[in-house]
């Protein structure tokens, strides 16, 4: 059925307002959010112009646990170079996990999962999910080993020296699989930004030029989280370190996003993806400020520490709603692309054209 | 060869994806102006192509009841029912239209009862048929992580059925919402995988037009050398705006615009949104250079955390 509202000659007689150009802050403070007035636009009944993605959970699930998996191997790397077990163990067998649960949440979102091979028979610059998934697969071997090692580390020296001597050589090769691991990792945290702002989702491209930071941001606050879970408060100072600042990149940056996206960053305030928004940004910014005190109690840890990573599921979740209800909402797609075309002829001195094209 | 123009701006798109001495490109003048609303080219698609039924249902705003591109519909008539007295439209002189003995409004009536008079009502129907715009520069080919999509000859985008491994990345990718993962119903081919039109490739293959052209009873779709059919839609527009009808206007002709340029372009009595198209799309992959960047720098920044938060206490 179609929504009611904008027929093909509907007028609305708010004009396109000054905080909807880029640029220009058009927000009221401290996270309120004032509704603009509507933008006069056309459209076919109402319809949607660009179709949102297919994707379900699947996708932002996979974009939290990459981010999850990334930092947790960096986690695990600096806890070795200094001496940290304990934040060396989580921190490898977390990257190991999450690493297992998005590759399972990305090939189930494939409409044809039994074709998931036939993206490893090109490599594409101009793909992102091409180039993520050659990032993955780099990254993937690394991470693996160092899990391995650590599970060797465990096992009792007779049975190293045994018949898993096998296991016993993946022991030796814990650090540099590690180092390589948290080499690689950064990238598997950054690209999924990448792999959204490279479409033509309102709200997802308008974001391209802070979204990286917010997700890289997400990604240390919620593997830092997890560490301080798991780990005793003895070996996470460096990770309640990170936290800190992952979650202040991450507040930082997506309030910088939400200045430059223009009337795209509506959606983020509304409905689902609103809801989501502001849990991520309270989540995020409690889990941080409890972090500060998480070095003399293990119970503040263990509950900042899950803010933290509840307020990083909320926040792949949040971005994720935002860009489908932008894309299915025709205004998000034909206000800017008009105002762009207003700015244009504008700078051309031209008035604002009718015709397209004008015989020569 | 990546060169000045690879993401954004004119180009020969077969030669830039390899081609020596390609045919010359060819695509779609679609002149909704003479289009007439009969649907022969969404049917002769459906039959042509093989493109299953996508239910019956009655969307209850015009006699458009098909809706939107998607992976069923690879051509698409939008009707748009325009009651008269819309600011800035001047709108089709009576004298130029041509009774077509189809169906459309009754005569105005007067206050004292039903009297037919000549005065037209003031009003208009547009119609107009939408297809995939076989981009100069496509977003869904650029973003296609395995390769399924791929550039003919002809310098259109098809999709390799048996190739796509239905990951939807090509979905959101496309600025005017063409593309699209079939969903079912079970048995039918191709079910996941992305499906749009393509330009009837195997048809262009021996020299035959598209069937939605081969169909067209007015001529309103035609298809040729998109040079050859550029000419021909700017004689068009002259004509149109010589004989007053000043909304005439071409939409994706231009090889300067965001897309490069539309193999499939059109004529349009109105604005492009009113027909359900973007006004002014612009292929994301532009912006893919400076995305790399930003995601570099966070990558980067992210590492460099790492290190500074081990550099503190331990405990």
């Amino acid at each position: 059925m179609t929504t009611q509202g904008h027929g093909p000659s509907a007028q609305q007689t708010r004009a396109v307002p000054e905080s909807a150009k880029r640029g220009r802050r058009g927000r009221g403070g401290r996270g309120e959010f004032s509704m603009v007035p509507e933008a006069e636009f056309s459209s076919y009944y109402g319809r949607q112009v660009v179709k949102e993605s297919p994707w379900e959970a699947d996708i932002p699930a996979y974009l939290f646990s990459g981010g999850l998996a990334a930092g947790s191997s960096l986690l695990a790397a600096g806890a070795d170079l200094t001496g940290l077990p304990l934040l060396r163990r989580s921190g490898r067998f977390t990257a190991l996990g999450a690493l297992g649960f998005s590759m399972v949440a990305l090939v189930h979102d494939l409409g044809k999962p039994s074709r998931f091979v036939n993206m490893l028979r090109t490599a594409k610059l101009t793909s992102p999910m091409s180039v993520g998934t050659w990032i993955l697969t780099g990254y993937s071997p690394f991470a693996g080993l160092a899990a391995a090692a650590e599970v060797a580390d465990l096992l009792p020296a007779r049975v190293q020296r045994g018949p898993l001597r096998l296991l016993g050589l993946a022991a030796k090769l814990g650090r540099p699989a590690g180092l390589m691991a948290a080499l690689t990792a950064p990238p598997v945290a950054a690209y999924t930004a990448v792999l959204l702002a490279d479409t033509a989702t309102p709200s997802w491209h308008e974001a391209y030029r802070e979204l990286p930071f917010v997700f890289v941001g997400s990604a240390a606050a919620a593997s830092s989280g997890f560490s301080m879970i798991t780990t005793p408060v003895a070996q996470t100072g460096p990770a309640r370190r990170f936290a800190i600042g992952g979650a202040l990149l991450d507040l930082v940056m997506e309030h910088r996003m939400e200045q430059t996206m223009g009337i795209t960053a509506e959606p983020m305030h509304q409905g689902k993806a609103g809801k989501l928004m502001t849990a991520a940004k309270w989540l995020t910014a409690g889990g941080a400020a409890g972090s500060l005190l998480a070095g003399r109690s293990r119970t503040v840890a263990v509950a900042s520490g899950a803010a933290l990573v509840a307020g990083s599921v909320c926040t792949r979740f949040g971005i994720f709603e935002a860009g489908q209800a932008s894309a299915r909402d025709p205004r998000y797609t034909v206000v800017p692309q008009r105002e762009r075309m207003r700015a244009a002829a504008a700078a051309n001195g031209d008035q604002p054209a009718d015709l397209d094209h004008a015989p020569s | 060869m990546i060169g000045k123009n690879s993401l954004f701006g004119p180009i020969d798109p077969a030669v830039e994806s390899g081609y020596t001495e390609p045919p010359s490109r060819k695509g779609f003048f679609t002149d909704t102006s003479i289009c007439i609303g009969c649907k022969a080219c969404e049917v002769a698609c459906k039959e042509w192509n093989e493109v299953p039924e996508d239910g019956f249902a009655m969307l209850g705003m015009s006699y458009d009841n098909t809706g939107a591109l998607g992976a069923d519909t690879w051509r698409h008539v939008a009707f748009i029912e325009q009651p008269g007295g819309r600011e800035g439209r001047t709108g089709t002189p009576p004298s130029a239209t041509v009774e077509l003995g189809m169906p459309g409004p009754p005569p105005p009536t007067s206050s004292e009862g039903a009297v037919a008079t000549d005065e037209k009502p003031d009003f208009r129907w547009l119609m107009s048929s939408d297809v995939c715009k076989h981009c100069t520069h496509a977003a869904c080919l650029d973003v296609c992580p395995t390769g399924s999509l791929f550039r003919t000859e002809f310098g259109t985008v098809v999709v390799q059925p048996d190739v796509c491994n239905g990951c939807g990345y090509c979905v959101p990718a496309c600025p005017y919402g063409v593309i699209e993962r079939r969903k079912g119903p079970d048995g039918t081919k191709n079910v996941g995988v992305a499906q749009k039109c393509t330009l009837c490739y195997d048809r262009l293959k021996v020299d035959q037009k598209p069937a939605c052209a081969q169909a067209c009873p007015t001529e309103s779709i035609q298809f040729g050398d998109v040079d050859e059919l550029r000419e021909r839609a700017r004689t068009r527009v002259d004509a149109l705006h010589e004989a007053g009808i000043m909304d005439a206007r071409l939409y994706g002709d231009d090889p300067e615009d965001g897309v490069g340029g539309a193999g499939a372009f059109f004529l349009l009595l109105d604005e492009p949104e009113v027909y359900g198209l973007p006004p002014d799309p612009v292929v994301t992959t532009k912006d893919l250079p400076h995305m790399f960047n930003r995601a570099s720098t966070a990558a980067a920044a992210l590492l460099a955390g790492a290190v500074v938060a081990f550099l503190g206490r331990r405990g």
